[in-house]
Protein backbone atom coordinates (compact mmCIF):
# COMPACT_ATOMS: atom_id res chain seq x y z
CA UNK A 1 0.00 0.00 0.00
CA UNK A 2 1.70 2.84 -1.02
CA UNK A 3 1.21 5.66 1.65
CA UNK A 4 2.49 8.56 -0.31
CA UNK A 5 0.62 7.75 -3.45
CA UNK A 6 -2.63 9.00 -4.54
CA UNK A 7 -5.59 8.29 -2.13
CA UNK A 8 -7.69 8.13 -4.52
CA UNK A 9 -7.45 7.18 -8.36
CA UNK A 10 -9.88 7.31 -10.87
CA UNK A 11 -8.86 5.89 -14.57
CA UNK A 12 -11.20 6.51 -17.68
CA UNK A 13 -14.08 5.11 -15.34
CA UNK A 14 -17.46 4.70 -18.11
CA UNK A 15 -20.91 4.32 -17.38
CA UNK A 16 -24.01 3.51 -19.67
CA UNK A 17 -27.47 3.32 -18.93
CA UNK A 18 -28.76 1.63 -21.78
CA UNK A 19 -28.12 4.57 -24.32
CA UNK A 20 -27.31 7.23 -21.84
CA UNK A 21 -23.66 7.75 -21.29
CA UNK A 22 -23.88 9.03 -17.57
CA UNK A 23 -20.38 8.73 -16.76
CA UNK A 24 -17.52 9.05 -19.78
CA UNK A 25 -13.76 8.45 -19.63
CA UNK A 26 -13.40 10.09 -16.24
CA UNK A 27 -9.85 10.28 -14.72
CA UNK A 28 -8.69 11.99 -11.59
CA UNK A 29 -6.59 11.79 -8.77
CA UNK A 30 -6.23 12.62 -5.10
CA UNK A 31 -3.88 13.22 -2.73
CA UNK A 32 -4.31 12.68 0.41
CA UNK A 33 -5.63 15.46 2.77
CA UNK A 34 -6.94 16.86 -0.69
CA UNK A 35 -10.65 18.83 -0.58
CA UNK A 36 -11.72 18.60 -3.84
CA UNK A 37 -15.10 20.26 -5.40
CA UNK A 38 -17.28 18.20 -8.13
CA UNK A 39 -19.79 20.35 -9.84
CA UNK A 40 -21.59 20.32 -12.79
CA UNK A 41 -25.43 20.70 -14.31
CA UNK A 42 -28.05 18.48 -13.16
CA UNK A 43 -27.97 14.86 -14.59
CA UNK A 44 -23.93 15.59 -15.71
CA UNK A 45 -23.25 12.48 -13.83
CA UNK A 46 -22.20 13.49 -10.50
CA UNK A 47 -24.06 11.17 -8.31
CA UNK A 48 -22.83 8.09 -10.74
CA UNK A 49 -19.30 9.01 -10.12
CA UNK A 50 -19.99 8.94 -6.89
CA UNK A 51 -22.02 5.31 -7.16
CA UNK A 52 -19.35 3.99 -9.35
CA UNK A 53 -16.78 4.99 -6.90
CA UNK A 54 -18.40 3.26 -4.13
CA UNK A 55 -19.33 0.37 -5.40
CA UNK A 56 -22.90 0.72 -5.91
CA UNK A 57 -23.05 0.98 -9.12
CA UNK A 58 -20.58 -1.12 -11.48
CA UNK A 59 -18.55 0.36 -14.14
CA UNK A 60 -18.87 0.07 -18.46
CA UNK A 61 -15.01 0.33 -18.11
CA UNK A 62 -12.28 1.56 -16.16
CA UNK A 63 -10.69 1.24 -12.96
CA UNK A 64 -10.72 2.72 -9.32
CA UNK A 65 -7.66 2.58 -7.05
CA UNK A 66 -8.18 3.59 -3.32
CA UNK A 67 -5.22 3.43 -1.48
CA UNK A 68 -2.67 2.14 -4.05
CA UNK A 69 -5.13 -0.92 -4.45
CA UNK A 70 -8.08 -1.54 -6.83
CA UNK A 71 -11.08 -1.67 -5.69
CA UNK A 72 -13.07 -1.35 -9.48
CA UNK A 73 -16.65 -2.85 -9.06
CA UNK A 74 -15.98 -4.42 -5.60
CA UNK A 75 -19.42 -4.77 -3.14
CA UNK A 76 -20.28 -1.53 -1.37
CA UNK A 77 -19.63 -2.87 1.71
CA UNK A 78 -15.75 -4.23 1.36
CA UNK A 79 -15.20 -0.11 0.02
CA UNK A 80 -16.67 1.31 2.80
CA UNK A 81 -14.94 -1.21 5.24
CA UNK A 82 -11.61 0.49 3.83
CA UNK A 83 -12.24 3.37 4.94
CA UNK A 84 -14.05 5.29 1.74
CA UNK A 85 -17.34 6.66 3.32
CA UNK A 86 -20.72 8.51 1.39
CA UNK A 87 -23.27 10.43 1.88
CA UNK A 88 -26.55 10.07 -0.24
CA UNK A 89 -28.16 12.72 -1.97
CA UNK A 90 -31.18 11.30 -1.23
CA UNK A 91 -30.52 10.80 2.45
CA UNK A 92 -30.91 6.89 3.24
CA UNK A 93 -31.65 6.13 7.07
CA UNK A 94 -33.35 4.72 9.67
CA UNK A 95 -36.37 6.30 10.29
CA UNK A 96 -38.64 4.11 12.65
CA UNK A 97 -35.04 4.42 14.89
CA UNK A 98 -34.25 6.68 17.13
CA UNK A 99 -31.65 9.55 15.28
CA UNK A 100 -28.72 7.80 17.40
CA UNK A 101 -29.48 4.36 16.86
CA UNK A 102 -29.12 4.95 13.05
CA UNK A 103 -25.17 6.07 13.68
CA UNK A 104 -24.94 2.58 16.20
CA UNK A 105 -25.04 0.81 12.82
CA UNK A 106 -21.90 1.65 10.86
CA UNK A 107 -20.42 1.41 14.59
CA UNK A 108 -20.73 -2.44 14.39
CA UNK A 109 -19.07 -2.82 11.81
CA UNK A 110 -15.72 -4.62 11.13
CA UNK A 111 -13.43 -2.25 10.52
CA UNK A 112 -14.69 0.20 13.20
CA UNK A 113 -14.30 -2.81 15.62
CA UNK A 114 -10.90 -3.00 14.58
CA UNK A 115 -10.09 0.90 15.20
CA UNK A 116 -11.87 1.08 18.45
CA UNK A 117 -9.32 -1.96 19.43
CA UNK A 118 -12.71 -4.34 20.23
CA UNK A 119 -14.17 -1.64 22.84
CA UNK A 120 -17.67 -2.81 23.27
CA UNK A 121 -20.83 -1.63 25.17
CA UNK A 122 -20.43 1.66 24.89
CA UNK A 123 -21.62 2.30 21.29
CA UNK A 124 -24.35 4.48 22.45
CA UNK A 125 -21.91 7.02 23.81
CA UNK A 126 -20.19 7.40 20.86
CA UNK A 127 -22.91 7.35 18.51
CA UNK A 128 -23.84 10.65 20.77
CA UNK A 129 -20.89 12.25 20.67
CA UNK A 130 -20.63 11.86 17.33
CA UNK A 131 -24.53 13.22 17.16
CA UNK A 132 -23.41 15.84 19.69
CA UNK A 133 -20.42 17.13 17.09
CA UNK A 134 -23.08 17.52 14.20
CA UNK A 135 -25.70 19.46 16.57
CA UNK A 136 -28.04 17.15 17.77
CA UNK A 137 -26.99 18.61 21.43
CA UNK A 138 -26.56 15.39 23.83
CA UNK A 139 -28.82 16.93 26.47
CA UNK A 140 -31.85 17.56 24.51
CA UNK A 141 -34.70 14.86 23.35
CA UNK A 142 -32.99 14.87 19.69
CA UNK A 143 -30.91 12.06 19.29
CA UNK A 144 -33.60 10.03 20.67
CA UNK A 145 -36.24 11.21 18.37
CA UNK A 146 -37.48 9.00 15.70
CA UNK A 147 -34.86 10.15 12.70
CA UNK A 148 -38.20 10.42 10.75
CA UNK A 149 -39.69 12.63 13.12
CA UNK A 150 -36.17 14.95 12.16
CA UNK A 151 -36.55 18.03 10.14
CA UNK A 152 -34.41 18.01 6.43
CA UNK A 153 -31.52 19.57 7.43
CA UNK A 154 -31.47 17.02 10.60
CA UNK A 155 -31.37 14.25 8.46
CA UNK A 156 -28.35 15.49 5.81
CA UNK A 157 -26.44 15.93 8.86
CA UNK A 158 -27.43 12.74 10.25
CA UNK A 159 -26.31 10.82 6.96
CA UNK A 160 -23.43 12.87 7.54
CA UNK A 161 -22.62 11.50 11.15
CA UNK A 162 -23.67 8.18 9.78
CA UNK A 163 -20.52 8.23 7.66
CA UNK A 164 -18.36 9.68 9.93
CA UNK A 165 -18.64 7.17 12.10
CA UNK A 166 -16.68 4.94 9.93
CA UNK A 167 -13.79 6.49 10.70
CA UNK A 168 -13.13 6.94 7.16
CA UNK A 169 -9.96 8.00 5.57
CA UNK A 170 -11.84 9.41 2.38
CA UNK A 171 -15.23 11.06 2.66
CA UNK A 172 -17.58 12.09 -0.75
CA UNK A 173 -20.14 14.38 0.42
CA UNK A 174 -23.10 14.15 -2.68
CA UNK A 175 -25.24 17.69 -1.99
CA UNK A 176 -25.22 17.36 1.20
CA UNK A 177 -26.25 21.11 1.29
CA UNK A 178 -29.11 20.66 -0.85
CA UNK A 179 -33.17 21.71 1.12
CA UNK A 180 -30.57 22.50 3.74
CA UNK A 181 -31.64 26.30 5.00
CA UNK A 182 -28.96 28.75 5.27
CA UNK A 183 -28.12 28.82 8.54
CA UNK A 184 -27.85 25.01 8.57
CA UNK A 185 -25.60 25.59 6.15
CA UNK A 186 -23.56 28.27 7.89
CA UNK A 187 -23.45 25.75 10.91
CA UNK A 188 -22.33 22.82 8.94
CA UNK A 189 -19.51 23.69 6.94
CA UNK A 190 -17.37 24.45 9.48
CA UNK A 191 -17.22 20.90 10.92
CA UNK A 192 -16.68 20.20 7.13
CA UNK A 193 -13.53 22.31 7.60
CA UNK A 194 -12.27 21.34 10.42
CA UNK A 195 -12.84 17.11 9.47
CA UNK A 196 -10.14 18.51 6.42
CA UNK A 197 -8.24 20.49 8.57
CA UNK A 198 -7.81 17.12 11.11
CA UNK A 199 -6.45 15.37 7.46
CA UNK A 200 -10.18 13.79 6.48
CA UNK A 201 -9.99 13.88 2.30
CA UNK A 202 -12.85 14.94 1.14
CA UNK A 203 -14.69 14.84 -2.17
CA UNK A 204 -17.85 17.48 -2.07
CA UNK A 205 -20.72 17.53 -4.54
CA UNK A 206 -22.35 21.04 -4.32
CA UNK A 207 -24.69 23.19 -6.16
CA UNK A 208 -24.10 26.59 -3.95
CA UNK A 209 -20.66 27.56 -5.23
CA UNK A 210 -20.02 30.29 -3.30
CA UNK A 211 -19.92 28.30 -0.78
CA UNK A 212 -17.73 25.39 -1.92
CA UNK A 213 -15.64 27.38 -3.80
CA UNK A 214 -14.67 28.91 -0.40
CA UNK A 215 -13.55 25.31 1.35
CA UNK A 216 -11.94 23.58 -1.72
CA UNK A 217 -8.74 23.25 -3.16
CA UNK A 218 -9.65 22.00 -6.61
CA UNK A 219 -12.61 21.48 -8.35
CA UNK A 220 -13.50 19.17 -10.99
CA UNK A 221 -16.20 20.16 -13.63
CA UNK A 222 -18.72 17.42 -15.32
CA UNK A 223 -21.17 17.74 -18.12
CA UNK A 224 -22.83 15.14 -19.71
CA UNK A 225 -20.69 12.55 -18.34
CA UNK A 226 -17.12 14.38 -18.80
CA UNK A 227 -14.69 15.94 -17.24
CA UNK A 228 -14.38 20.01 -19.15
CA UNK A 229 -12.05 21.34 -16.59
CA UNK A 230 -9.94 20.55 -13.31
CA UNK A 231 -8.35 23.17 -11.00
CA UNK A 232 -8.36 26.08 -8.36
CA UNK A 233 -11.85 27.24 -8.69
CA UNK A 234 -10.68 30.63 -10.27
CA UNK A 235 -9.01 28.94 -12.89
CA UNK A 236 -12.16 26.36 -13.24
CA UNK A 237 -14.24 29.64 -13.72
CA UNK A 238 -11.88 31.17 -16.36
CA UNK A 239 -12.18 28.45 -18.19
CA UNK A 240 -14.15 28.92 -21.38
CA UNK A 241 -15.41 25.45 -21.68
CA UNK A 242 -16.95 25.94 -18.35
CA UNK A 243 -18.42 29.06 -19.30
CA UNK A 244 -19.88 27.54 -22.48
CA UNK A 245 -21.19 24.77 -20.59
CA UNK A 246 -22.43 26.12 -17.32
CA UNK A 247 -24.06 29.10 -18.73
CA UNK A 248 -25.28 31.76 -15.86
CA UNK A 249 -22.85 30.51 -13.09
CA UNK A 250 -20.13 33.07 -13.21
CA UNK A 251 -23.08 35.78 -12.68
CA UNK A 252 -24.73 33.82 -9.69
CA UNK A 253 -21.44 33.05 -8.12
CA UNK A 254 -20.71 37.28 -8.25
CA UNK A 255 -24.08 37.93 -7.15
CA UNK A 256 -23.88 35.85 -4.27
CA UNK A 257 -20.17 36.88 -3.37
CA UNK A 258 -21.76 40.46 -3.86
CA UNK B 1 -59.95 8.50 16.24
CA UNK B 2 -62.79 10.34 16.41
CA UNK B 3 -66.22 8.22 16.11
CA UNK B 4 -68.96 9.41 13.73
CA UNK B 5 -71.25 12.09 15.82
CA UNK B 6 -69.52 11.67 18.98
CA UNK B 7 -67.28 15.05 20.25
CA UNK B 8 -65.07 12.37 22.17
CA UNK B 9 -61.47 10.97 21.30
CA UNK B 10 -59.34 8.75 22.93
CA UNK B 11 -56.36 10.14 24.58
CA UNK B 12 -53.49 7.90 25.10
CA UNK B 13 -50.95 8.29 27.84
CA UNK B 14 -47.99 5.66 28.38
CA UNK B 15 -47.73 4.19 31.76
CA UNK B 16 -44.47 5.95 32.49
CA UNK B 17 -41.78 3.62 33.49
CA UNK B 18 -39.69 3.76 30.64
CA UNK B 19 -36.84 5.68 31.29
CA UNK B 20 -34.69 7.49 28.00
CA UNK B 21 -33.01 4.57 26.82
CA UNK B 22 -35.14 1.74 26.15
CA UNK B 23 -32.24 -0.30 28.03
CA UNK B 24 -32.35 0.99 31.12
CA UNK B 25 -35.11 0.65 33.59
CA UNK B 26 -35.90 3.19 36.49
CA UNK B 27 -37.76 1.08 38.84
CA UNK B 28 -38.84 2.65 41.88
CA UNK B 29 -41.01 -0.05 43.36
CA UNK B 30 -41.84 -3.17 44.15
CA UNK B 31 -45.53 -2.80 42.24
CA UNK B 32 -43.33 -1.35 39.13
CA UNK B 33 -41.02 -4.45 39.04
CA UNK B 34 -44.25 -6.96 39.49
CA UNK B 35 -45.77 -4.75 36.63
CA UNK B 36 -42.57 -5.46 34.06
CA UNK B 37 -42.10 -8.94 35.65
CA UNK B 38 -45.16 -10.09 35.75
CA UNK B 39 -46.57 -10.18 32.12
CA UNK B 40 -43.69 -12.50 31.49
CA UNK B 41 -43.29 -15.04 34.52
CA UNK B 42 -47.07 -15.59 34.15
CA UNK B 43 -47.07 -17.41 30.82
CA UNK B 44 -44.45 -18.35 31.15
CA UNK B 45 -45.18 -20.43 34.42
CA UNK B 46 -47.91 -21.84 33.30
CA UNK B 47 -46.73 -23.17 30.06
CA UNK B 48 -44.06 -25.08 32.41
CA UNK B 49 -46.48 -26.17 34.91
CA UNK B 50 -49.29 -27.27 31.90
CA UNK B 51 -47.38 -30.64 30.79
CA UNK B 52 -47.73 -31.90 34.78
CA UNK B 53 -51.46 -31.47 34.57
CA UNK B 54 -51.84 -32.76 30.65
CA UNK B 55 -51.95 -36.08 29.14
CA UNK B 56 -52.44 -38.05 26.23
CA UNK B 57 -53.91 -36.42 23.38
CA UNK B 58 -53.87 -32.76 24.75
CA UNK B 59 -50.00 -33.36 26.01
CA UNK B 60 -49.65 -34.20 22.26
CA UNK B 61 -51.42 -30.86 21.26
CA UNK B 62 -49.19 -28.87 23.52
CA UNK B 63 -46.06 -30.08 21.80
CA UNK B 64 -47.87 -29.46 18.67
CA UNK B 65 -48.39 -25.59 19.47
CA UNK B 66 -44.64 -25.38 20.65
CA UNK B 67 -43.24 -27.18 17.11
CA UNK B 68 -45.63 -24.25 15.01
CA UNK B 69 -44.76 -21.57 18.10
CA UNK B 70 -40.95 -22.58 17.64
CA UNK B 71 -41.74 -22.20 13.39
CA UNK B 72 -43.32 -18.92 14.08
CA UNK B 73 -40.69 -17.38 15.80
CA UNK B 74 -38.29 -18.73 13.37
CA UNK B 75 -40.48 -17.01 10.63
CA UNK B 76 -40.68 -13.73 12.92
CA UNK B 77 -37.06 -13.56 12.67
CA UNK B 78 -36.18 -13.70 9.47
CA UNK B 79 -38.69 -11.38 8.63
CA UNK B 80 -36.92 -9.02 11.26
CA UNK B 81 -34.12 -8.61 8.78
CA UNK B 82 -36.43 -8.20 5.72
CA UNK B 83 -36.59 -12.34 4.52
CA UNK B 84 -40.33 -13.43 4.02
CA UNK B 85 -40.43 -17.59 4.27
CA UNK B 86 -42.85 -19.38 2.92
CA UNK B 87 -41.05 -22.30 3.14
CA UNK B 88 -40.75 -23.27 7.16
CA UNK B 89 -42.37 -27.30 6.43
CA UNK B 90 -38.03 -26.40 4.15
CA UNK B 91 -36.40 -25.81 7.80
CA UNK B 92 -38.68 -28.57 9.98
CA UNK B 93 -38.51 -31.35 7.20
CA UNK B 94 -34.29 -31.07 7.19
CA UNK B 95 -34.44 -31.30 10.95
CA UNK B 96 -36.71 -33.92 10.81
CA UNK B 97 -34.75 -36.13 8.17
CA UNK B 98 -32.16 -35.20 9.96
CA UNK B 99 -32.70 -36.57 13.17
CA UNK B 100 -34.51 -39.71 11.32
CA UNK B 101 -32.25 -40.80 9.33
CA UNK B 102 -29.19 -40.61 11.88
CA UNK B 103 -31.20 -42.32 14.31
CA UNK B 104 -32.77 -45.10 11.61
CA UNK B 105 -29.58 -45.83 9.65
CA UNK B 106 -26.60 -45.04 11.93
CA UNK B 107 -28.20 -45.75 15.00
CA UNK B 108 -27.51 -42.59 17.01
CA UNK B 109 -29.32 -41.65 20.28
CA UNK B 110 -31.94 -38.52 20.31
CA UNK B 111 -29.17 -37.09 22.71
CA UNK B 112 -27.02 -37.06 19.74
CA UNK B 113 -29.46 -36.39 16.49
CA UNK B 114 -31.13 -33.71 17.96
CA UNK B 115 -28.20 -31.11 18.90
CA UNK B 116 -26.72 -32.84 15.57
CA UNK B 117 -29.86 -32.30 13.42
CA UNK B 118 -30.57 -28.47 15.06
CA UNK B 119 -27.34 -27.16 13.95
CA UNK B 120 -26.96 -29.47 10.76
CA UNK B 121 -30.62 -28.34 9.68
CA UNK B 122 -29.80 -24.67 10.17
CA UNK B 123 -26.40 -25.20 8.04
CA UNK B 124 -28.34 -26.49 5.11
CA UNK B 125 -30.84 -24.01 5.23
CA UNK B 126 -27.93 -21.05 5.16
CA UNK B 127 -26.34 -23.62 2.47
CA UNK B 128 -29.26 -23.75 0.52
CA UNK B 129 -30.75 -19.94 0.33
CA UNK B 130 -27.85 -18.66 0.96
CA UNK B 131 -27.44 -17.96 -3.02
CA UNK B 132 -31.16 -16.74 -3.37
CA UNK B 133 -31.36 -14.00 -0.70
CA UNK B 134 -29.81 -11.47 -2.73
CA UNK B 135 -33.39 -11.58 -4.40
CA UNK B 136 -36.09 -9.65 -2.61
CA UNK B 137 -39.60 -9.91 -1.24
CA UNK B 138 -41.93 -12.22 -2.82
CA UNK B 139 -38.84 -13.69 -5.42
CA UNK B 140 -37.30 -15.22 -2.09
CA UNK B 141 -40.36 -16.34 -0.92
CA UNK B 142 -41.42 -18.03 -4.34
CA UNK B 143 -38.28 -20.04 -3.32
CA UNK B 144 -38.61 -21.11 -0.28
CA UNK B 145 -41.93 -22.61 -1.15
CA UNK B 146 -40.72 -24.75 -3.62
CA UNK B 147 -38.07 -26.00 -2.15
CA UNK B 148 -39.71 -28.08 0.56
CA UNK B 149 -41.62 -29.28 -2.39
CA UNK B 150 -39.20 -30.21 -4.25
CA UNK B 151 -38.21 -32.48 -1.32
CA UNK B 152 -41.16 -34.01 -0.62
CA UNK B 153 -41.51 -35.35 -4.89
CA UNK B 154 -37.87 -36.39 -4.33
CA UNK B 155 -38.21 -38.55 -1.79
CA UNK B 156 -41.54 -39.40 -3.21
CA UNK B 157 -39.81 -40.40 -6.36
CA UNK B 158 -36.43 -41.69 -6.13
CA UNK B 159 -37.81 -43.84 -2.55
CA UNK B 160 -34.72 -42.39 -0.34
CA UNK B 161 -35.13 -42.31 3.35
CA UNK B 162 -38.07 -45.02 3.79
CA UNK B 163 -39.37 -43.07 0.32
CA UNK B 164 -43.72 -42.76 0.59
CA UNK B 165 -43.33 -45.13 3.83
CA UNK B 166 -41.33 -42.97 5.98
CA UNK B 167 -39.10 -44.15 8.88
CA UNK B 168 -40.89 -45.84 11.69
CA UNK B 169 -39.78 -47.38 14.85
CA UNK B 170 -37.58 -44.21 15.69
CA UNK B 171 -36.28 -44.15 19.60
CA UNK B 172 -38.24 -42.09 21.83
CA UNK B 173 -37.23 -39.60 23.88
CA UNK B 174 -37.32 -41.65 27.36
CA UNK B 175 -40.89 -40.70 28.23
CA UNK B 176 -43.89 -38.36 26.94
CA UNK B 177 -42.98 -35.78 29.51
CA UNK B 178 -39.38 -35.43 28.29
CA UNK B 179 -40.42 -34.30 24.59
CA UNK B 180 -43.47 -32.35 26.72
CA UNK B 181 -40.94 -30.14 28.35
CA UNK B 182 -38.14 -30.17 25.95
CA UNK B 183 -40.87 -29.12 23.47
CA UNK B 184 -42.11 -25.88 25.92
CA UNK B 185 -38.45 -25.71 26.98
CA UNK B 186 -37.24 -24.96 23.70
CA UNK B 187 -40.13 -22.93 22.47
CA UNK B 188 -39.64 -20.33 25.73
CA UNK B 189 -35.80 -20.13 25.53
CA UNK B 190 -36.01 -19.51 21.84
CA UNK B 191 -38.88 -16.63 22.63
CA UNK B 192 -37.06 -15.08 25.41
CA UNK B 193 -33.23 -15.20 23.17
CA UNK B 194 -35.07 -13.55 20.19
CA UNK B 195 -36.84 -11.03 22.07
CA UNK B 196 -32.85 -10.20 23.84
CA UNK B 197 -31.46 -10.60 19.86
CA UNK B 198 -33.37 -8.08 18.49
CA UNK B 199 -32.71 -5.39 21.07
CA UNK B 200 -29.12 -5.77 20.66
CA UNK B 201 -27.08 -4.07 18.55
CA UNK B 202 -26.64 -7.37 16.51
CA UNK B 203 -30.64 -7.08 16.17
CA UNK B 204 -30.21 -3.42 15.28
CA UNK B 205 -28.41 -4.46 12.58
CA UNK B 206 -30.87 -7.03 11.20
CA UNK B 207 -33.79 -4.80 11.31
CA UNK B 208 -31.74 -1.38 9.49
CA UNK B 209 -30.53 -4.60 6.72
CA UNK B 210 -34.74 -4.67 6.64
CA UNK B 211 -35.29 -0.96 6.55
CA UNK B 212 -32.92 -0.33 4.16
CA UNK B 213 -29.47 -2.41 3.13
CA UNK B 214 -27.98 0.04 0.94
CA UNK B 215 -27.35 2.27 3.88
CA UNK B 216 -26.31 -0.66 6.22
CA UNK B 217 -23.54 -1.52 3.49
CA UNK B 218 -22.59 1.80 2.74
CA UNK B 219 -21.61 1.44 6.94
CA UNK B 220 -18.86 -1.05 6.18
CA UNK B 221 -21.25 -3.93 7.04
CA UNK B 222 -21.33 -7.18 4.78
CA UNK B 223 -25.33 -7.38 4.89
CA UNK B 224 -25.38 -10.81 2.85
CA UNK B 225 -22.81 -12.59 6.04
CA UNK B 226 -25.25 -11.18 8.43
CA UNK B 227 -28.75 -12.68 6.29
CA UNK B 228 -27.06 -16.02 6.34
CA UNK B 229 -26.17 -16.15 9.86
CA UNK B 230 -30.11 -15.40 10.39
CA UNK B 231 -30.95 -18.24 7.80
CA UNK B 232 -28.87 -20.44 10.13
CA UNK B 233 -30.63 -19.12 13.52
CA UNK B 234 -34.61 -19.52 11.96
CA UNK B 235 -33.07 -23.08 9.99
CA UNK B 236 -31.62 -24.25 13.36
CA UNK B 237 -34.82 -23.51 15.17
CA UNK B 238 -37.27 -24.64 12.89
CA UNK B 239 -34.96 -28.28 12.24
CA UNK B 240 -35.01 -28.33 16.35
CA UNK B 241 -38.77 -28.37 16.51
CA UNK B 242 -38.78 -30.99 13.34
CA UNK B 243 -36.16 -33.30 15.15
CA UNK B 244 -38.22 -33.29 18.15
CA UNK B 245 -41.44 -34.09 16.68
CA UNK B 246 -39.23 -37.13 15.10
CA UNK B 247 -38.03 -38.49 17.80
CA UNK B 248 -41.66 -37.85 19.80
CA UNK B 249 -43.77 -39.69 17.20
CA UNK B 250 -40.78 -42.20 16.43
CA UNK B 251 -41.68 -41.60 13.14
CA UNK B 252 -40.52 -39.45 10.16
CA UNK B 253 -42.44 -38.89 6.97
CA UNK B 254 -42.45 -37.10 3.56
CA UNK B 255 -45.91 -34.97 5.56
CA UNK B 256 -42.87 -33.09 6.77
CA UNK B 257 -42.69 -30.95 3.91
CA UNK B 258 -46.05 -30.36 4.00
CA UNK B 259 -47.69 -26.80 2.69
CA UNK B 260 -49.00 -26.83 6.35
CA UNK B 261 -45.81 -26.00 8.22
CA UNK B 262 -44.97 -23.25 5.79
CA UNK B 263 -48.71 -21.30 6.17
CA UNK B 264 -49.56 -22.12 9.83
CA UNK B 265 -46.49 -19.94 11.27
CA UNK B 266 -47.23 -17.28 9.28
CA UNK B 267 -50.93 -17.24 9.97
CA UNK B 268 -49.51 -17.38 13.81
CA UNK B 269 -47.53 -14.37 13.13
CA UNK B 270 -50.43 -12.67 11.40
CA UNK B 271 -52.86 -13.04 14.20
CA UNK B 272 -50.33 -12.65 16.90
CA UNK B 273 -48.71 -9.65 15.56
CA UNK B 274 -45.15 -9.15 14.04
CA UNK B 275 -41.58 -7.85 15.17
CA UNK B 276 -41.85 -8.91 18.81
CA UNK B 277 -41.81 -12.43 18.78
CA UNK B 278 -43.95 -12.20 21.57
CA UNK B 279 -47.20 -11.96 18.68
CA UNK B 280 -45.34 -15.13 16.92
CA UNK B 281 -45.47 -17.07 20.52
CA UNK B 282 -49.15 -15.53 21.17
CA UNK B 283 -49.95 -16.39 17.84
CA UNK B 284 -49.26 -20.11 17.69
CA UNK B 285 -50.35 -20.62 21.68
CA UNK B 286 -53.88 -19.65 20.30
CA UNK B 287 -53.95 -20.80 16.85
CA UNK B 288 -53.08 -24.56 17.06
CA UNK B 289 -55.63 -24.88 20.14
CA UNK B 290 -58.26 -23.15 18.46
CA UNK B 291 -57.96 -25.73 15.63
CA UNK B 292 -57.40 -28.67 17.98
CA UNK B 293 -61.31 -27.60 19.56
CA UNK B 294 -62.94 -27.29 16.29
CA UNK B 295 -62.27 -31.06 15.25
CA UNK B 296 -65.51 -31.47 17.38
CA UNK B 297 -67.34 -29.66 14.53
CA UNK B 298 -66.14 -32.01 11.50
CA UNK B 299 -66.31 -30.87 7.94
CA UNK B 300 -67.06 -27.16 8.93
CA UNK B 301 -64.12 -27.06 11.05
CA UNK B 302 -61.42 -25.64 8.39
CA UNK B 303 -63.68 -23.03 7.28
CA UNK B 304 -64.61 -21.56 10.96
CA UNK B 305 -61.33 -21.96 11.38
CA UNK B 306 -60.55 -19.58 8.72
CA UNK B 307 -62.97 -17.84 9.23
CA UNK B 308 -61.87 -16.79 12.80
CA UNK B 309 -58.88 -15.90 11.31
CA UNK B 310 -59.87 -13.35 8.88
CA UNK B 311 -61.78 -11.50 11.19
CA UNK B 312 -59.24 -11.21 13.76
CA UNK B 313 -56.73 -10.25 11.53
CA UNK B 314 -59.17 -7.45 9.78
CA UNK B 315 -60.47 -6.32 13.41
CA UNK B 316 -56.96 -6.63 15.03
CA UNK B 317 -54.37 -5.93 12.05
CA UNK B 318 -51.72 -4.78 14.58
CA UNK B 319 -52.09 -8.15 16.09
CA UNK B 320 -53.31 -9.64 19.46
CA UNK B 321 -50.05 -9.07 20.84
CA UNK B 322 -49.94 -5.72 20.37
CA UNK B 323 -53.20 -4.61 21.42
CA UNK B 324 -52.55 -6.52 24.58
CA UNK B 325 -49.72 -4.88 24.87
CA UNK B 326 -50.81 -1.45 23.86
CA UNK B 327 -53.64 -1.41 26.68
CA UNK B 328 -51.45 -2.66 29.73
CA UNK B 329 -48.28 0.10 28.87
CA UNK B 330 -51.24 2.72 28.33
CA UNK B 331 -54.09 4.46 30.13
CA UNK B 332 -56.64 5.34 27.93
CA UNK B 333 -59.17 8.31 28.58
CA UNK B 334 -61.41 10.28 26.48
CA UNK B 335 -61.20 14.25 26.25
CA UNK B 336 -63.55 16.01 24.25
CA UNK B 337 -63.11 17.61 21.59
CA UNK B 338 -63.37 21.05 21.06
N1 LIG C 1 -29.98 3.88 -12.35
C1 LIG C 1 -30.06 4.62 -13.50
N2 LIG C 1 -30.68 4.10 -14.58
C2 LIG C 1 -30.74 4.81 -15.73
N3 LIG C 1 -30.24 6.04 -15.90
C3 LIG C 1 -29.62 6.62 -14.85
C4 LIG C 1 -29.50 5.93 -13.59
N4 LIG C 1 -28.83 6.74 -12.73
C5 LIG C 1 -28.57 7.86 -13.41
N5 LIG C 1 -29.03 7.80 -14.68
C6 LIG C 1 -28.88 8.83 -15.72
O1 LIG C 1 -27.53 9.19 -15.74
C7 LIG C 1 -27.40 10.58 -15.90
C8 LIG C 1 -26.58 11.17 -14.79
O2 LIG C 1 -27.33 11.17 -13.60
P1 LIG C 1 -26.75 11.57 -12.18
O3 LIG C 1 -25.47 10.87 -11.98
O4 LIG C 1 -27.79 11.37 -11.16
O5 LIG C 1 -26.48 13.13 -12.37
P2 LIG C 1 -26.24 14.27 -11.29
O6 LIG C 1 -25.99 13.64 -9.96
O7 LIG C 1 -25.06 15.01 -11.80
O8 LIG C 1 -27.46 15.13 -11.27
C9 LIG C 1 -28.80 11.16 -16.01
O9 LIG C 1 -29.12 11.31 -17.37
C10 LIG C 1 -29.65 10.08 -15.38
O10 LIG C 1 -30.93 10.08 -15.96
MG1 LIG D 1 -26.89 13.90 -8.18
Amino acid sequence: MAAQGPILEVRRLSKNFGGVRAVHEVSFTLRRGEFLGVIGPNGSGKTTLVNLITGFVKPSSGSVFFKGAEITGKAPYKIAGLGLARTFQMVRLFYNLPAYKNVIIPLCSPRVKRLRGGKYGEKDDAAIDILDDMGFERDSFVPYKPAGSLPHGYLKRLDLARALALRPELLILDELFSGMSMSEVASTLPIIERLNQEGLTIVMIEHRLKELFRVVDRVLVLNFGMKIAEGTPSEVMESDAVKSAYLGIEVDVEAQAG
Amino acid sequence: MTEPGSKFRKKRLDRGIKARADTIFAVASWREILYLLLPRALPAGFLLLLPLFLDGYWEKVLVYACMFGLLALSWDFLASCGLFSLGQSLFFGLGAYLAGGLNYYLHWPPVVTLPVATIGGGLICSALLSPVMRLRGVYFAMVTLMLPILFMKGIEATGLLGGTHGLSALSPLVHDKVSAYLAVLGFLVCLFAFRRVINSDYGLVLMAIRDDDRAVMSGGINIYWRKSQALFIAGSVGAFAGALMTHHYQFVGKSVFALDYSILPVAAVALGGQGSFAGAALGAMILVPLSEALRALGGLRIAIYCSILILSILTLPEGVFHYMERKYQQFETKVEVR
